[in-house]
């Protein structure tokens, strides 16, 4: 854990107490079991904005806090524990990014506000197909009068069932697989000529495909330039790459605790079988890479507070996201195999997390397509 | 990025800087540094200028009082020291120069010598003039360290040191010696332990250099034979020595969490350029083995998310020298990025990483070919990769002892 400041430590402690007691595992069992998958609204998404935590990305003047992303990390990496899937992360992390990175101070007056106390979710709708690649984009955006016309589909959006406004890059320029040509929009969900499905995934989160006939927006829907949109959807893409891997080193912490405390209780053979050495040895290495992966995900949230260049937040982003998703495999795969048939059952809870360990890993790109973003970033 | 970034931080930064510019003697830049110490001839004694003006600022010991030749610096300063050498292209001879001194017995002595031990010992391995071994292992005590047999007879005056020692770095080349020795015969293995201090110039103690598989001796033999070591040089209680060994090994740990690549000190080139000039690049600038590329990527990585911890555990440490259960996972994390870092280095040179020795190869190849071999070492001494798991299985973790026994 980074050295935090008493704030950071307050905040940290009410999100484990909040998740501890409002939101353990078996509220998301019953979330799972009503198939009411990405539901988590009502009362759960009311105390959240009462904690506060949507507008730790927002500035003072638009009615947040303002303290930045290691501490927008710590709420995620408390939620991660128990599978709190909410917009959370979509919205007050990824989409506030978009607006303060993109938007104009209208914009950001008109959205920014609504973020922060829960009226508004926000989502970004980047991936067409289902592998993580924004240069592939082909959604288009012809211009017509004083707006533009958006044509195109959105694949397996997070949170896409709950959002009430979508920011969508589509190609105003340029031919997919190239960078150049990308303008950023931000679309109501209500608009025109916009559909969206709700997707069943083995994790049990909202996500949902998206379909553009037509959709009319105008010259305000505009987030940032147009035709040059790549650069700050990449930076976008990187804070939400940087959050999630906090949230990602929550959920495989929760689940490497639910292994040691196993280790520690099953007996076979005569004694807890944590006196193999065979057991023994591989929660060592687990632990030491949980050290490891904590360090690159606290280093890439603290490279974005820092105003580190682009470069660096890229790199750090990156090494993030594959190192903690590399760990949360390797974490989520033993806590099964450790557990032996008992990780097998529905009824133990090791299956949700090794199930959302696979969709963490493949959101905002998995860790083959950061290590290949990493070797390109360092030039080789 | 640095989480400690102040006015007060780059104050001291500059003055470090240009502290190091007027001193560093420019014909040691990119020179390697070696287990050796100095070589001979001119640059030797530039080596030893070099150390000596260390020295003088305390800063062969920087987080040492000054009072025993350190400069009671925090470990952040410390760290910027060596930031600042290295950019310079340098190294601090002395913590190489005091063999096992800086590192572990210096440490260890501030925690449990008396103030008489620690006046007669510090400042010798903070100015690098006194070079230190440990006799530790032995044939029948390896990773079983308390199962060892060397006896420590009390003779009134001072012990008199009976056995063999094993893979003793440097100890033939060294002043002094730390010893784990057996006092009480009859107690369970680890209670009749004492850690005892003796010169090594001394009728009673014979070395033996061993040859490894990289063709250097960095180990020896030590023999005692009736070795002489005085009452007041007892480090810690009597018979407590086992709980003074194993701060000195934790301390050997936090030594060994830097992850050094080949030719430590001036390296300028990054393992991916190396990678390009040995196994070609495509037309984009890509590294034209795949395979090699996917690796490297690990490895770097690896390399960075190591480099991240250390700083991490400095910044929540804010200051406090205290070493820790980290330092296993530390260790064997350092342990694995080195040894990876050399095994890809040897493989993307092909059969120039192969070169043992001859005209035929670059100085630069040859040394990554030595390298790789010692390298072999550093997963093995210290505890090895296993020890430190089953020390962070056990003291981390909390599981039950292992088959661990005595």
């Amino acid at each position: 854990m980074a050295a935090l400041t008493e704030e950071q430590t307050l905040i940290r402690d009410q999100a484990e107490a909040w998740v501890r007691d409002e939101f353990p595992v078996t509220k998301f069992r019953a979330m799972r079991d009503s198939k009411a998958a990405g539901a988590i609204m009502g009362d759960a998404w009311q105390g959240m904005v009462e904690m506060g935590w949507t507008g730790i990305l927002v500035p003072e003047a638009h009615g947040g806090s303002d303290l930045g992303y290691l501490t927008f990390g710590l709420v995620l990496e408390a939620l991660g524990k128990n599978l709190t899937a909410s917009p959370l992360l979509a919205s007050a992390l990824v989409g506030a990014s978009a607006l303060r990175l993109a938007g104009s101070e209208a914009q950001q007056a008109a959205v920014l506000p609504g973020v922060v106390d829960g009226s508004i979710i926000l989502t970004l709708a980047v991936d067409e197909g289902a592998r993580h690649n924004p240069a592939q984009i082909a959604c288009a955006a012809k211009a017509e009068g004083d707006g533009f016309v958006l044509t195109g589909e959105k694949r397996f959006v997070l949170e896409g069932m709950s959002a009430s406004h979508f920011i969508i890059p589509a190609r105003t320029a340029g031919a997919p697989g190239e960078e150049a040509g990308l303008t950023l929009f931000l679309v109501a969900a209500d608009a025109d000529g916009l559909s969206r499905t709700g997707l069943s995934l083995v994790d049990s989160r909202g996500y949902a495909d998206l379909t553009l006939d037509n959709v009319a927006v105008g010259a305000d829907a505009v987030l940032g330039k147009v035709d040059g949109a790549f650069p700050v959807l990449d930076a976008i893409l990187d804070r939400a790459r940087a959050g999630l891997s906090a949230e990602m080193l929550g959920t495989a912490g929760q689940a490497f605790t639910m292994l040691v405390d196993y280790l520690k209780t099953r007996e076979q053979f005569g004694r807890v079988i944590g006196s193999f050495q065979a057991l023994g040895h591989r929660a060592a290495q687990m632990f030491t890479d949980q050290q490891l992966a904590r360090s690159c995900a606290e280093a890439a949230l603290a490279s974005i507070d820092n105003d580190a260049p682009a470069s660096t937040v890229a790199e750090m982003a990156s090494l993030a996201k594959a190192r903690v998703g590399d760990h949360l495999h390797l974490v989520s795969r033993e806590l099964i195999q450790m557990h032996g048939g008992i990780g097998m059952t529905d009824e133990y809870d090791a299956g949700f997390y090794l199930k959302r360990a696979r969709a963490l890993e493949a959101t905002y790109g998995n860790q083959a397509f950061h290590r290949e973003r990493y070797a390109s970033l360092l030039g080789y | 990025m640095s989480t400690a970034t102040s006015a007060a931080g780059d104050a001291f930064r500059e003055s470090v800087r240009s502290w190091v510019e007027a001193n560093f003697p420019q014909e040691l830049k990119d020179q390697p540094a070696s287990m050796e110490g100095a070589g001979d001839g001119d640059l030797a004694q530039a080596l030893e200028r070099w150390r000596d003006a260390l020295a003088g600022q305390g800063w062969g010991a920087p987080t040492w009082p000054k009072a025993y030749g350190g400069a009671g610096l925090t470990p952040a300063e410390a760290r910027v020291i060596s930031q600042e050498i290295g950019r310079a292209g340098g190294y601090n001879p002395i913590p190489l120069m005091a063999g096992m001194g800086v590192t572990m017995v210096g440490p260890t002595l501030l925690e449990y010598g008396t103030d008489e031990q620690k006046e007669k010992h510090l400042p010798g391995i903070a100015s690098g003039k006194i070079r230190w071994c440990l006799g530790l292992s032995e044939p029948n005590a390896g990773s079983d360290l308390a199962g060892l047999a060397t006896k420590a007879e009390d003779k009134d005056d001072h012990f008199a040191l009976n056995g063999q020692k094993i893979w003793t770095s440097g100890a033939d080349i060294s002043q002094w010696c730390g010893a784990l020795v057996r006092t009480e015969p009859q107690a369970p293995k680890r209670d009749g332990l004492s850690f005892v201090l003796l010169p090594m110039d001394q009728p009673g103690v014979e070395t033996r250099p061993i040859k490894l598989i990289s063709g250097a001796s960095p180990f020896c033999e030590t023999y005692f034979n009736d070795a002489r070591a005085e009452k007041s040089d007892l480090l810690g209680p009597l018979n407590k020595g086992w709980s003074v060994v194993k701060r000195l090994l934790q301390h050997e740990r936090a030594s060994q969490t830097s992850a050094r690549g080949p030719g430590a000190g001036g390296k300028s080139e990054s393992l991916q350029a190396i990678a390009k000039r040995y196994a070609g690049e495509t037309a984009d600038g890509k590294l034209e083995d795949a395979d090699l590329r996917a690796r490297l990527t690990r490895h770097l990585m690896d390399a960075e998310a190591h480099r991240l911890t250390a700083e991490r555990i400095t910044a929540e440490a804010k200051g406090n020298a205290e070493v820790s259960a980290a330092a296993s996972i530390m260790k064997n994390s350092a342990t694995s990025v080195s040894q990876t870092r050399s095994e890809l280095m040897i493989e993307l040179m092909g059969y120039r990483g192969l070169g043992w020795e001859g005209e035929a190869f670059r100085p630069q190849e040859l040394d990554t070919v030595r390298e790789w071999l010692w390298g072999k070492a550093i997963s093995i001494y210290g505890g090895s990769a296993e020890v430190q798991n089953n020390i962070i299985s056990k003291n981390i973790l909390g599981l039950p002892e292992t088959t661990q026994k005595g």
